[in-house]
């Protein structure tokens, strides 16, 4: 059964955002993986969607960790958002049978507010992080390019790259690092400050190593070494990433050189003893050493901590901080929800002007179509009435219609308190029957 | 309260000889000095936790304007005294805090670093709140006329001594992030610090301008008082003890590039050589030296 917040409203506004999709909580990798568009047939979807005339603007947000159809729906009735479940699952093939709940449907402020919640990171899985915005901001650069776009969307996913950007600067939501290698590199950065000019011996060629190695190149890091029992899987990881490669013979020569050393390698015992370590440090004139040991059995001898000028850091400090860091960044949420909540306030007010502006439009419509219909009505029985008198009659009824409207269209743009807006706009529509009058 | 007790010296000066509109002008300086310098001290804190460009510029603006606001209350002090404030406590103290707001704010941009700030200017504003709580309720009596090179004498010493101010800030910092760094558990300020080579860079950078300020105010002061006596006064307890700091903070830059000595070690010696910069300009001028004595 699909989660949907549609069912909860009564009086549906006429500028609708709707949402359909899945998520990491919602659905395993293995659901996610068949529902998820590349960006060809993320472009093919919103295209099809709107010539079904399901969808009037469309952006498809698909990436590891989500899949999710963000659309304004061209007819407000209660199947837009079954049409769009529908859309969904024959889009990707998938019998419905096995959505089995994994699917939310969200429509309005609720849309909106998820939307916000994920470019602000914290609808992530590693809660704050920063990429997501980016993926957000390509997928509605996509849309916006392709002209799936209309000023509702145009207006939500730019709201929403301002969120993202908010909550990273005005919150520690995304502030601390979250993953070992990148923990290891913040520290370093702690002792060093700018790690450009500085230099890094890399002890293994395995995935967390080359993780670290990846941050300190995104950081500029001077010079880059690569040590390895096996020195051809050194030259490789030397080659991808701009390095040089050490033969394991030569670890010890090499090891008073780096300002920055991490180790991974695999096996039993120390690679790097407390007195290498000494000596290194002699060989910097007591230059710091900033060590991060990655290596389960420990690389790096556990009596080197005491060395001065020598940081060592092994998988369990990085693993506390990592955890220290979760915390803080859950206690930022009630901040970051705060600027949603703000953001979801703001896009409201958006919406009841614009629906001012609209149900005013609707009115005008009406009036005017009643006041042809009764002008030629009454004009008819009036033969002796000359056409110049007639043309009098249609500006006086005209001008008669724009004073009606004058004050009420001011009061529904300009009015304190968008729940009485909207409230009044709700009204408005239902008192001169314009949803019925539309149908 | 506290603002209160920190314009109180000010309002207290010698009705006689100001007139009513400088009175209200020096009031009114030192109020809005202490506003900016609070100002300040609460941008520099917002960019601590958050980093934005807009309130680091802010914060560093407003430092700018507590500076500009200290300099215009000393200029109308020392047209008052027709000399540098040197002779009362509150002057010195003042003299002493916006040179060290100058100081920092060179140090600041020329390293484009300011996640220092926060620091200073906390101990700017407690240093103001401090000069109003303990300075004495007496008339400002202007000291005999002693020409321009016995002012730059005062300035520059007094400026040596801020900067060592500073250095002992950076190095207490230095020496908290270490701590925090070797105990493997950094908490919740420790990645608000700067780093430790920008704290060292900065603290180096601090005795230079210190050093260079007292060697330029020692020469300055020698000479002049080889102009009115004829001699160098070598004995002076204040002489020897600012040869002494000359030798300790010497010895500091010396020893803060070897290897046994580099990083936490020389900045415990740096925070330890402020010590005896504070009993020179407390208890040297106040008991033991004789032409030194001002207040």
């Amino acid at each position: 059964m699909a989660r949907d917040s549609s069912s909860q409203r009564t009086d549906a506004p006429r500028i609708q955002v709707a949402l359909i999709g899945c998520n990491h909580r919602t659905a395993p990798v293995e659901f996610r993986e068949r529902v998820a568009f590349t960006p060809q047939q993320a472009l093919s979807a919103v295209d099809e969607l709107r010539r079904m005339g399901i969808l009037e603007e469309a952006v498809v947000l698909s990436t590891c960790n989500r899949s999710e159809l963000y659309g304004v729906p061209g007819e407000i009735d209660e199947g837009f958002a079954e049409a769009m479940e529908k859309f969904f699952t024959d889009f990707h093939q998938i019998p419905r049978r096995d959505l089995n709940g994994r699917l939310y449907r969200w429509v309005d402020s609720d849309a909106v507010r998820h939307l916000y919640r994920v470019a602000a990171g914290i609808d992530s899985m590693m809660l704050g992080e920063a990429e997501i915005l980016g993926q957000l901001r390509a997928a509605y650069g996509q849309a916006l390019d392709h002209g799936a776009t209309g000023p509702v969307l145009n207006r939500v996913f730019q709201g929403a790259i301002e969120v993202g950007k908010r909550v990273r600067s005005e919150t520690e939501v995304g502030a601390r690092p979250m993953s070992l290698a990148l923990a290891g590199v913040k520290l370093a950065e702690r002792v060093f400050g700018n790690l450009k000019g500085h230099s890094a011996l890399i002890l293994g060629a395995g995935a967390v190593a080359e993780q670290v190695v990846e941050h300190l190149r995104s950081r500029g890091i001077g010079s880059l070494r690569v040590v390895n029992r096996s020195f051809d899987h050194a030259s490789e990881l030397a080659q991808r990433v701009g390095g040089e490669a050490i033969r394991w013979e030569s670890l010890e020569s090499v090891a008073g050189l780096p300002d920055v050393i991490v180790t991974s390698i695999g096996g039993a015992g120390p690679v790097l003893t407390r007195a290498m370590l000494e000596r290194a440090l002699a060989a910097r004139n007591g230059r710091p050493v900033f060590a991060v040991d990655l290596g389960v059995p420990r690389n790096v001898e556990s009596e080197a901590a005491g060395l001065y000028n020598l940081y060592l850091y092994n998988v369990d400090d990085l693993g506390e901080i990592v955890e220290q860091n979760r915390k803080a960044r859950e206690a930022e949420i009630p901040r970051a929800e705060a600027i949603i909540a703000e953001h979801v306030a703001k896009f409201e007010a958006w919406r009841a002007t614009l629906e001012a502006s609209s149900i005013i439009e609707d009115l005008r419509g009406q009036f005017y179509k009643h006041r042809e219909a009764l002008l030629r009505e009454r004009l008819q029985d009036m033969p002796d009435v000359s056409p110049e008198e007639r043309q009098r009659i249609g500006r006086i009824t005209e001008e008669l219609i724009e004073r009606v409207l004058e004050k009420p269209a001011k009061r529904l743009r300009h009015g304190p308190g968008l729940r009485g807006r909207l409230g009044a706009v709700d009204a408005l529509r239902h008192l001169f029957g314009l949803e019925e009058g539309k149908e | 309260m506290l603002l209160f007790a920190v314009v109180r010296p000010i309002q207290r000066y010698n009705p006689s000889r100001a007139g009513g509109a400088s009175q209200f002008m020096t009031h009114y300086l030192a109020y809005l000095t202490l506003a900016l310098y609070g100002a300040s001290f609460l941008c520099y804190v917002r960019i601590l936790y958050t980093p934005r460009l807009g309130v680091g510029r802010l914060a560093t603006l407003l430092l700018v304007g507590g500076i500009v606001s200290q300099y215009f209350a000393l200029l109308e002090r020392s047209r008052w005294i027709h000399s540098v404030p040197y002779n009362d406590l509150y002057g010195s103290m003042s003299l002493f805090a916006w040179l060290l707001g100058v100081t920092y704010l060179g140090l600041e941009t020329f390293h484009r670093q300011r996640s220092v700030g926060a620091f200073v200017t906390l101990l700017l504003v407690a240093w103001m709140a401090l000069l109003g709580l303990i300075t004495r309720n007496e008339p400002l009596v202007p000291p005999p006329a002693r020409g321009p090179l016995f002012a730059f004498h005062v300035t520059l010493n007094t400026w040596a001594y801020a900067a060592f101010a500073l250095s002992f800030v950076l190095s207490l910092m230095y020496l908290a992030q270490d701590r925090l760094l070797r105990s493997r558990r950094p908490g919740k300020t420790f990645w608000r610090f700067p780093a430790l080579d920008v704290i060292d860079v900065m603290s180096r950078s601090s005795v230079y301008v210190g050093l260079v300020a007292l060697c330029l105010g020692a020469i300055m002061g020698l000479i002049w008082r080889h102009r009115l006596s004829g001699g160098y006064s070598w004995g002076d307890p204040k002489v020897i003890i600012t040869l002494l700091i000359l030798a300790v903070y010497i010895a500091y830059l010396c020893l803060s590039r070897s290897s046994q000595w580099r990083g936490a070690r020389a900045a415990l010696l740096c925070a330890s050589n402020f010590v005896l910069v504070m009993f020179s300009y407390t208890f040297v001028n106040l008991y033991l030296t004789r032409f030194h004595r001002f207040f």
